[in-house]
């Protein structure tokens, strides 16, 4: 469960960025092949907030689908995971262009 | 009072504090699939107030960015003082801790070791790494799945590391977490022994991308098996085309040679 602190992790960012103000909002990317599971960032949402000025903000994540460019021939297709291979020669040799985001996008104050 | 990360004592406990949230909230789960392809996920708690004079301040932060930054600060630390450091991941009962004991009363008197030891409760490890009179500071992340470089940062304060030549961590039995916790390692290695399925590097693709080196562990065992050693590298190699591989056994020894000389060649080479 290290949604844990992840989640303490964008409480911490959010708090630095809010500098008193109350949060009302907040929009996270997580990358489908982060490791991050949303549902469990929004379970520990809750707890993390309580007593700071994010309790009772409203989460909003967005996921980013994974895209890989092969090395070999440079075709560019949606990862399925980081096994995929490439659909144009079959190879391994892929670089993940998206889909490891971890990032706290923007959030609302009041 | 720590310098670099500006925590106080209290914050090294990493005690989290779970509040009764009994109270009621709704969940609302949206799913679009538009042109971008977005899947949104909105958790409305039924206290949320909508606020007209609201206004929306862009973040766009990386939420590892504060243990990255520490991270670099414990790489940094240990580019200075010439310290090679590993950091071991594995399930729990690959072996880490037998190929830890093995390389220390091997290499000790050719290499000046430390060990830290991560899990989440009690000290049986690391009086396993004691016992071959190398240096070693446990941690013990109670909760926690994963150590992060707050925890090695201070972990190492417990080393001379004017007089250390390599930095073995072996971090908590999991496969998910600690890829995503930067240590400031040269390299992370993982561990996957020859009792678990062939196919982990595909269930645990994150962990077999992020190391550089896996060792294949207890090839002793390969007789009385199924395990299809050839398709394990396979997998391994999928997820990662690059990854160095050494079979070997803690127990028998086999296989031990390739990986110290690797161990001996990327610590003389700084
Ligand atoms: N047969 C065999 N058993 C091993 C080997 N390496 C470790 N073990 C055993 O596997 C169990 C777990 O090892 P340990 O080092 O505690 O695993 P860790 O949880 O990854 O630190 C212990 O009973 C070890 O004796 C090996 O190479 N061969
Ligand atoms: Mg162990
Ligand atoms: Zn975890
Ligand atoms: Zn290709
Ligand atoms: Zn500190």
């Amino acid at each position: 469960m290290h949604e844990l602190s992840i989640t303490q992790g964008v409480v911490d960012i959010c708090q630095d960025t809010a500098a008193g103000r109350r949060v009302v909002s907040v929009t996270l990317l997580i990358g489908e092949l982060s490791g991050v599971v949303p549902e469990a960032v929004e379970f520990c949402f809750e707890a993390c907030t309580k007593d700071t000025p994010l309790e009772g903000a409203r989460l909003i994540i967005e996921q980013v689908p994974a895209r890989g460019r092969c090395k070999d021939c440079s075709a560019e297709f949606p990862l399925r995971a980081y096994y995929s291979s490439c659909p144009g020669c079959g190879g391994h040799h892929v670089t993940v262009i998206s889909g490891e985001e971890l990032r706290v996008k923007e959030m609302e104050v009041e | 009072m720590c310098t670099t990360c500006g925590c106080g004592p209290e914050e090294l406990n990493h005690d989290h504090h779970h509040h009764d949230h009994d109270h009621h909230h709704s969940h609302e789960h949206e799913h679009e699939h538009g042109n971008g392809h977005v899947h949104s996920h909105s958790h409305d708690h039924s206290h949320a107030a909508e606020n007209a004079t609201a206004r929306t301040v862009t973040v766009e932060t990386d939420i590892l960015a504060k243990n990255n930054r520490l991270a670099r600060e414990n790489r940094n630390l240990f580019f200075r003082k010439g310290i090679f450091v590993l950091n071991l991941v594995s399930s729990p009962g690959s072996g880490k801790t037998a190929i830890l004991e093995r390389t220390l009363l091997d290499l000790r008197e050719r290499l000046r070791f430390a060990v830290i030891e991560g899990d989440q409760q009690t000290d049986n490890d690391a009086v396993r790494i004691a016992a071959t009179g190398v240096p070693v500071k446990q941690v013990n992340t109670g909760a926690g799945c994963h150590l992060d470089a707050h925890m090695v940062s201070h972990a190492v304060e417990n080393f001379d590391l004017d007089a250390l030549d390599v930095l073995l961590i072996e971090n908590v039995g999991n496969l998910v977490c600690p890829a995503s916790f930067d240590l400031g390692e040269n390299h992370k290695v993982v561990v996957l022994s020859v009792t678990e399925g062939e196919d982990k590097p595909l269930k645990y693709p994150a962990m077999f991308h992020n190391a550089d080196v896996m060792l294949l562990n207890k090839v002793d065992l390969l007789p009385h098996l199924d395990f299809d050693a050839d398709k394990c590298r396979e997998m391994a190699r999928r997820v990662n085309p690059d990854i160095l591989i050494f079979d070997l056994s803690a127990k028998s020894g086999e296989g031990m040679d390739a990986w110290y000389r690797w161990i001996a060649s990327r610590t003389r080479e700084r």
